[in-house]
């Protein structure tokens, strides 16, 4: 099977300081509504590491999209988790349109953050291929 | 492109884009993600450019080619300030 795949590394302090500079504004412009809940315990601030492996994990789409100098809003690029539970990604809007167009039949992701980084890996499936 | 808005871009590029380098070493052609702006600073100076200057930037100029250079930036940012970065609504008549 053909397959496409990107890889991105986010300052986990550049989200740490994005989030207490520009706190709501920056949430609802780059994250989608459940990453947002699901990055915040109850009561809580939202975690700059969790928060940091989505950033990871949309630019790192963004690559097996080949965007290149198209607009994709971040947040068309959404993390999830499936009915098993495991991470992954749904595309809505110009995301989702971009993907058809390049063939993409589905996208896995994988997350990860430690110390100071957080990163993200993310696999196309490209359609018609076996 | 006027000048003061180039000065106040090269500022909070200073303060925002997180680069390796002294901004005052770029020109304003120069390519800021090569200068070593990652796609998160660019989000940091996004938000700090809107702050600035009192604008939004609407998802169709959210592209590498705008926030690659200081010239690209005041070219978008006058636009916006012009009122000619929005587009019209869709179905908005003639």
């Amino acid at each position: 099977m053909a397959r496409q795949i990107g890889i991105d590394l986010v300052s986990v302090d550049s989200v740490r300081e994005a989030v207490r500079v520009h706190s709501d504004r920056y949430l609802g412009r780059v994250y989608t509504p459940r990453e947002v809940r699901d990055c915040t315990a109850p009561g809580g601030v939202p975690d700059a590491r969790r928060l940091a492996a989505r950033f990871a994990a949309k630019e790192a789409a963004l690559k097996v999209l080949r965007a290149g100098d198209e607009p994709v809003p971040w947040r068309s690029i959404g993390v999830c988790a499936d009915r098993d539970g495991r991470t992954c990604i749904e595309l809505t809007g110009a995301a989702r349109e971009l993907a058809r167009r390049r063939g993409i039949e589905g996208l896995d992701v994988s997350l990860t953050h430690e110390g100071p980084f957080a990163a993200a890996v993310v696999v196309a499936k490209l359609r018609g291929s076996t | 492109m006027s000048e003061g808005t180039r000065t106040a871009i090269r500022e909070v590029v200073r303060e925002h884009a997180r680069l390796p380098i002294d901004v005052e070493a770029l020109g304003d052609d120069a390519d800021l993600f090569a200068a070593g702006m990652t796609s998160h600073a660019s989000v940091n100076l996004m938000l700090a450019l809107e702050d600035a200057f009192a604008i939004q930037f609407p998802d169709h100029m959210l592209t590498r080619s705008v926030f690659e250079s200081i010239a690209s930036l005041a070219t978008a940012i006058d636009e916006l300030a012009a009122g000619e970065g929005v587009p019209p609504p869709a179905g908005g008549g003639t």
